[in-house]
Formats: C-alpha cells, structure tokens, sequence
C-alpha cells in the first residue's frame, strides 16, 4: 500500500533527530571518559558545561512523537516505531546526564594523585559507547541481530564493573588516602555499566519495533 | 524536511479564545454571520478569519452547521429556497453577500467539491474543458489540452488517465472520479476551494490519495474541507474549527484543538465523549 508520505517524512525527521541525539549522547561519553584519562580540567569543564543540546533535543523529539501520535494516528509498525522513539528518547537524555557525572567524578578525580593507571574504565567506555552505536545502528537499520548483539554485551560490561569494584577494593584496604578517588573510578564504572543498560533498552526497543516481540525482564536473558 | 508539521513548545500554548493568533490578512473572513433556513438560525453569529495557503477543517456532528457554513462561502445556499443569510462573509477584503457581486463568477473563484463524485456523464477530457468553455476560458485547442493535462496533474490523476482521456468518466473508480471533480474544480483557476466530504465515500487507499492531495495543494489553494471524520482532520488541516448547535465553539491550530482544546465541549466531541 503506498504510504501516507508526508507522515512518512515526519517519521524520518523524528529518526533523524534521534540519531542526532544518539551522536551526541555518544560523544559526551567518549570526551568524559577522555577527561577522567587526561586530567585535563579545562576538558572536564567543557564537556560539563555541554548538556544544554542534548536537553533541547530531548523536549523536541517528545513533542514530535506527540504531535504525531495526536494528528496521524499510527497503527503497527509505525505505532511501534513512535512508542520505541519515545523510550529511546528517554534512554538518551539519561545517557547525556550520566555523561555529566562521569566528568563531575572526573572533576574531582583529578584533584588527587592518580590511584593506578587506568585500564578496565576506558575498556568499559569503549563497550558502552560500541553499544550505544550498535543500538542506534540497529535502530536506523531495523536490524534486530545486531540489537541481540548488544544485548549480549551487556554482560562484558557487567563484568568489568565487578572486577573494578574488587581491585579498587584492595587498593583502599591498602591505603586510606585513596578511598576518595578510588570511590570515584567506582562511580564512573556505575555510570559506564548504566549507560550500558540504556543502550541495552534501546536495543530492546528495536526489537521490539522491528518484530513486535518483547524481550524485556525474561529469565536468563541478557539482564 | 520540505513538508513538515511545526513543532511547538507544548508548555507555550495557551488557551486563547476562539481565534488562533495569526499574521498577515484573512483570505475569508466572517462577521457575525447568521444563516437561517426560513425561521431556523442555522448558523449563530459566526466569525472567523480563515488565512490563505493552508488547510482549514470544520469538524462537528451531523446538523452542527459545518456544510452550511461552507456553502455559504461560494453562495450555494442561494439556491435553497427560504434561505437568507445575516452579517457579512468577506473574500478578499470584499463582501460576497454585497450589492453588484456575480454570483458565477464568485464561484469561479470558489471551487467546490463534493462528498458524491459528480462528474459529467462525458469523457475525461470534456469533463475538464467544459468547465474551461462556460468560464470563457477556452482559447485554442492547444491551449484547453495543456489546461486539461495541468489540471489533471494537479489532481495527482494525469499518469492514471492519459491513455484513455477520450473514455467516459463514469467509468473510472470512485477515487479516480472524485480527484477528476478536483481537477475540474482546478481548471478554472480557483482562488479557494471548498471540500464537503472529499472522501467519505471512499476506501481507504482513495481517501489517503486525497489526502495526500489536500496537502499538496494548499501551496496554491486556500482550502476548507468539511469532515465529520476527526482523524482526517487532524491528518491533513492546519487549522481545525470545531462547530456544535450553529456555533463556532473553537477555532485554532490543528495541533492546538487535537491535543490541549480550550473548550471543554471541543475537548468532549474529539475524544468521543458525544457526537
């Protein structure tokens, strides 16, 4: 059946827009993990003070959504394809926030000699921003095996929480000085794991989107 | 994105009475307008500014004054009999119900289609000159065919109907037979064109094409179409006037009456509470 092909170019504004978040949300994890590695404050500060495009972009994909929901009434997959957008929205903007913590950790990480060399965190941010690609990527392309895919590396990422948790564990055992930076790399390894679990909800939602399955909260899946 | 919907911020509309803020001057404006049917006020006190290049939609249930206050806009009330119209309904600056107005020549200004598809039992391509001949805007051969194709064109219908311009009109489908009314509602150059129920009689694939047809047009065509269908509204107006009981009870953007109406009544009609 031909499309309505003017709702069809407000939908691919709406991905349009959503990628666009997606690219920002993407490299304002990449700049925060950057600071923390560099101990460049004038970095951390700009990428603190970066968030305002995310935010407006964040109010103007729900309004989209809305808008087309109100006026066009979509049905199957295009009414899957707008609920989805409106999850990932969120999903974004929340990445965007835990981005600033990571440079707020990074902040104050760098106000102490450095606890060790830093190795599993920058892996875990390299995971997290692959992810986040790979769920945008799937999004765009509708492709549901590249969403397992991300879902399936959600555990890699937990995993590397933990054992972050656990050295940087013996190294406060071991000196006290090092509890305050070292809580810090924790933190960062929290948010890395939890911009994991949004990617993780994005990929979801493609499949969703895409085949109509919901494969969210099952017993021995991903999560 | 050549076609796109605004987007506004949510939190900045407000409820703001009857008339949306617009710039610019009205293509249609009326005043007061009250239309009876002998001794009954079909139309109470109606005013309106209806801007030019976009699509206006009159939505209300049955007998609420939406087709009547339509009508009134080329004078096809005229031909009722007993029927008289109060106030003033303005085109251009220029009151229609004014002394020395040519009625025919008004509606050539203000085309109009209708819910029944209505073309003449003739070919396609007499169906379109006819309306070019009783105009006096026939000119040479060539000239009628290029009129012909153009307006045919503009319907979205010139690549279904090319080959078998000389057929009967009646025998094409539904769908095709309406967007030949609009082409032949085009052909003599219209100003405005209003639209009773374009679509109500047909499938959904026929009703989207006129859809997708009403938005194409109103780059050059200030269009108001009557509808008693709430999403087609919505799908394809800019602005959307809600009537109830003869009244104009609401009147702003589209996305204004379909998400945060100012009326109560409005809010109950497009969430189906009655009508």
């Amino acid at each position: 059946m031909e499309r309505v092909r003017h709702f069809q170019e407000e939908l691919e504004a709406l991905q349009s827009r959503l990628l666009e978040m997606g690219g920002l949300a993407e490299e304002r994890v990449r700049a925060s993990v950057q600071g923390l590695v560099v101990r460049d404050t004038a970095f951390i500060d700009k990428v603190l003070r970066g968030d305002e495009p995310i935010n407006e972009l964040h109010i103007e994909i729900d309004n989209r959504c809305f808008m087309l929901l109100a006026l066009h009434q979509p049905m199957a997959t295009d009414l899957r394809a707008i609920v989805a957008a409106v999850k990932i929205n969120t999903d974004l903007e929340r990445v965007g926030d835990l981005a600033v913590n990571i440079a707020e950790a990074a902040r104050r990480y760098a106000s102490h000699p450095p606890v060790k060399k830093l190795i599993d965190i920058p892996q875990m941010g390299d995971i997290a921003q692959g992810m986040l690609r790979d769920a945008l990527d799937s999004f765009v392309r509708r492709d549901t095996v590249l969403a397992q895919q991300v879902l399936n590396q959600d555990d890699i990422l937990d995993a590397l929480k933990t054992q972050v948790f656990r050295e940087l564990l013996t190294y406060m055992l071991h000196d006290p000085t090092t509890v305050e930076p070292a809580l810090d790399l924790i933190l960062v390894s929290r948010h890395l794991e939890r911009i994991g679990d949004h990617a993780t909800n994005i990929a979801e939602d493609v499949i969703f989107m895409v085949s109509a399955l919901d494969v969210r909260h099952q017993p021995g899946q991903h999560q | 994105m050549s076609a796109s919907i605004p987007i506004p911020s949510l939190a900045g509309i407000a409820a703001r009475g009857a008339q949306p803020a617009i710039q610019g001057p009205p293509k249609v404006q009326a005043e007061a307008l009250n239309f009876f049917y002998g001794e009954t006020r079909a139309l109470q006190d109606i005013s309106i500014n209806i801007q030019p290049n976009v699509v206006t939609a009159f939505i209300g249930p049955s007998g609420c004054g939406k087709s009547t206050f339509l009508r009134t806009m080329n004078r096809m009330n005229d031909i009722i009999p007993g029927t008289r119209v109060e106030g003033k309904l303005l085109i251009d600056g220029t009151d229609i119900y004014g002394h020395g107005i040519d009625v025919v020549s008004l509606r050539r200004r203000v085309g109009m289609v209708f819910q029944k598809s209505n073309p003449f039992p003739k070919s396609v391509f007499d169906n379109i000159a006819y309306g070019l001949r009783v105009n006096n805007m026939d000119g040479s051969r060539a000239e009628v065919e290029e009129r012909v194709e153009q307006s045919l064109r503009q319907a979205a219908l010139w690549d279904e109907v090319k080959d078998r311009l000389h057929d009967s009109a009646l025998a094409m489908s539904g769908g095709q037979q309406q967007r030949l009314c609009i082409a032949r509602a085009l052909a003599v150059k219209p100003d405005i064109l209003l639209m009773d129920e374009p679509a109500s009689a047909l499938d959904p694939i026929a009703t989207q094409r006129i859809e997708e047809l009403v938005y194409d047009l109103k780059k050059d065509y200030t269009i108001v179409i009557v509808t008693h269908n709430m999403q087609q509204a919505a799908r394809v107006s800019d602005f959307t006037a809600f009537f109830w009981l003869g009244k104009l009870v609401e009147y702003d953007r589209t996305q204004k009456i379909f998400t945060n109406p100012g009326e109560k009544t409005t809010e109950d009609y497009v969430t189906g509470r009655f009508g």
